[in-house]
C-alpha cells in the first residue's frame, strides 16, 4: 500500500509530464500550420510548372531524355523521407515497415531525415547518402537530394528510383506511400501539395502554339531535372506536414492520458487520506473510551 | 495603353504579380524585352536582373535560373530565387557570397559544389542588382 506521500509525489511527476507534452503539442500544431502554409504557397508555382511542362511536351514532339530511359531493374534506389525526431506516434514505424519490404540485396537507400538513416544502418543495408531538411524545407535541400538520385540513375548505379514518404491526408491520417521517381514515365501533372486527394491528373493539351527559344527539346531537357527537383520538394513538404500533425496528435493523446492518470491518482489519494483520518478518529475515540 | 501581367514565382512563394508596361529579362541567349501582345514564347532565364517598367518607372528584381512562359497578356517566370531589389540586404548577400566562396575552397563532393555554386550565383546576382540600382 503506497503512502499518501508516495501518491502525492507521483501526481506531481505526472503533472510535469503533462505540462511538457502539452507544450510539445502546441509547438507541433504551430509548426503544422506553418508546414501546411508552405505547401499552399507553392501552389502557384506548381500550376505554372504544369502549364509550362504541358506546353513544352506538346511542342517537343518525339523526345527522349536519358532520365526517361527504361532499363531492366537490377539495382534500385529508394529515397526514404523520414523525420529527424521521434515522439510522433507510429509515423516512422509505418514508414520504415514499408522501407523494409524492399529486397535487401538489390536496394540502395538515399535517406532524408535521421530516423531513416538510423534504420538503414541498423539493418545493415546499403546507404548511398544521407540528407537533412529543415522544418520548413528549402528548395535547395530538395535539389541536393534530387540531383544525387539523378546522378545515381544516370551513372547506371541504379536502374530505377522510388520515393517513399508519408503522405499527408489529413491531420489525423497520414499514409506511407511509394512513388516512382526515375525513370520518368508518362509526364504527370504536379499536384499542388497538401490537398488530401493525391491522384495526379494527366497533363492537358496545350492549347497555344508556343515559340521555343532555343529549341523545345532544349527547354524540355532542362525542364525535366527541374521538374524532378520540384517533385522532391513537394515530397519533403508532405512529409513535414505529416510529421508535425502526427506529433501533435501523439502529444495530445499523451496529455489526455496524463490528465486521466492525475484524476485517478487524486481519487486514490483522497480515499487514502480519508481512511487515515477515519483510522485516527477511531483510535482517539477508542482511547477516550478506555480511559473513561 | 495595353499592359502585360508579370508573375514571378518561386517554389516557396509568389514574389511578384502586377500589370506592367514592359518587361526586360535575362534570357539564356541574351537580354529580352517583352511588350504586351508578344507571341507565345517559352524559354529559359539565366540568373540576372528583371526590369519591369510601370508608369515610366523601372522596378528591378534579382532572379535565379529558371523558365519563362510568355503569352500575349502574361509573362510568367518560374525560378529558384527571386527578390525585389529594394528587399535585397546587401550585407547579408555579401556574407552569403563570402560563405559560399569559402566553402568552394574546401573539398566538396560534386553535388555539394553544385549547390554552393548555385548559392554563390544567387548572392552575386543579388549584389549586382543592388549595386546597379544605386548608380
Amino acid at each position: 500500500m503506497p503512502s499518501t506521500r508516495d501518491i502525492r509525489r507521483r501526481i506531481k511527476s505526472v503533472k510535469n509530464t503533462a505540462q511538457i507534452t502539452k507544450a510539445m503539442q502546441m509547438v507541433a500544431s504551430a509548426k503544422m500550420r506553418k508546414a501546411q502554409q508552405a505547401a499552399l504557397s507553392g501552389r502557384p508555382y506548381a500550376l505554372l510548372m504544369n502549364e509550362v511542362l504541358a506546353a513544352a511536351t506538346a511542342g517537343a514532339g518525339e523526345f527522349s531524355h536519358p532520365l526517361m530511359e527504361q532499363r531492366e531493374v537490377k539495382k534500385r534506389g529508394v529515397i526514404l523521407i523520414s523525420s529527424d525526431k521521434g515522439l510522433c506516434g507510429a509515423l516512422n514505424t509505418n514508414l520504415l515497415r514499408e522501407a523494409a519490404k524492399f529486397d535487401k540485396n538489390t536496394t540502395v537507400y538515399v535517406c532524408a531525415g535521421r530516423k531513416g538513416s538510423q534504420f538503414v544502418a541498423r539493418l545493415k543495408r546499403e546507404l548511398a547518402a544521407e540528407f537533412t531538411y529543415k522544418d520548413v524545407p528549402a528548395f535547395a535541400e530538395a535539389r541536393a537530394i534530387s540531383k544525387f538520385a539523378q546522378n545515381l540513375f544516370l551513372e547506371g548505379k541504379v536502374d530505377r528510383v522510388d520515393v517513399l514518404f508519408t503522405n499527408f491526408i489529413s491531420t489525423l491520417a497520414q499514409k506511407p506511400e511509394q512513388r516512382q521517381f526515375l525513370p520518368i514515365g508518362k509526364l504527370q501533372a504536379l499536384e499542388a501539395g497538401v490537398g488530401g486527394h493525391n491522384e495526379a491528373q494527366d497533363l492537358g493539351d496545350a492549347s497555344r502554339e508556343y515559340v521555343f527559344e532555343p529549341r523545345a527539346a532544349d527547354v524540355l531537357g532542362n525542364l525535366l531535372p527541374h521538374y524532378l527537383n520540384y517533385q522532391v520538394f513537394q515530397f519533403l513538404q508532405e512529409a513535414k506536414a505529416s510529421e508535425q500533425s502526427a506529433r501533435m496528435v501523439a502529444m495530445k493523446n499523451a496529455t489526455d492520458n496524463a490528465k486521466q492518470l492525475i484524476k485517478d491518482l487524486t481519487l486514490e489519494y483522497n480515499k487514502l487520506r480519508q481512511a487515515n483520518i477515519t483510522k485516527e478518529l477511531l483510535e482517539i475515540t477508542s482511547a477516550a473510551m478506555a480511559m473513561g | 495603353m495595353a499592359t502585360i501581367k508579370l508573375e514571378i514565382v518561386t517554389p516557396e512563394a509568389k514574389i511578384y504579380s502586377e500589370d506592367v508596361d514592359m518587361v526586360t529579362l535575362p534570357g539564356i541567349e541574351g537580354e529580352m524585352g517583352i511588350y504586351p501582345m508578344h507571341i507565345p514564347l517559352m524559354t529559359q532565364v539565366a540568373a540576372g536582373e528583371v526590369a519591369a517598367r510601370k508608369g515610366g518607372q523601372d522596378y528591378f528584381l534579382a532572379v535565379g535560373d529558371g523558365f519563362v512562359e510568355v503569352t500575349g497578356d502574361r509573362v510568367a517566370i518560374l525560378t529558384d530565387m527571386a527578390i525585389r531589389a529594394e528587399n535585397i540586404d546587401e550585407a547579408k548577400a555579401e556574407e552569403a557570397r563570402k560563405r559560399a566562396e569559402a566553402r568552394l575552397s574546401e573539398k566538396l563532393s560534386e553535388e555539394e559544389t553544385a549547390t554552393v555554386q548555385a548559392a554563390l550565383l544567387n548572392s552575386l546576382t543579388q549584389l549586382n542588382v543592388k549595386r546597379r540600382q544605386r548608380r
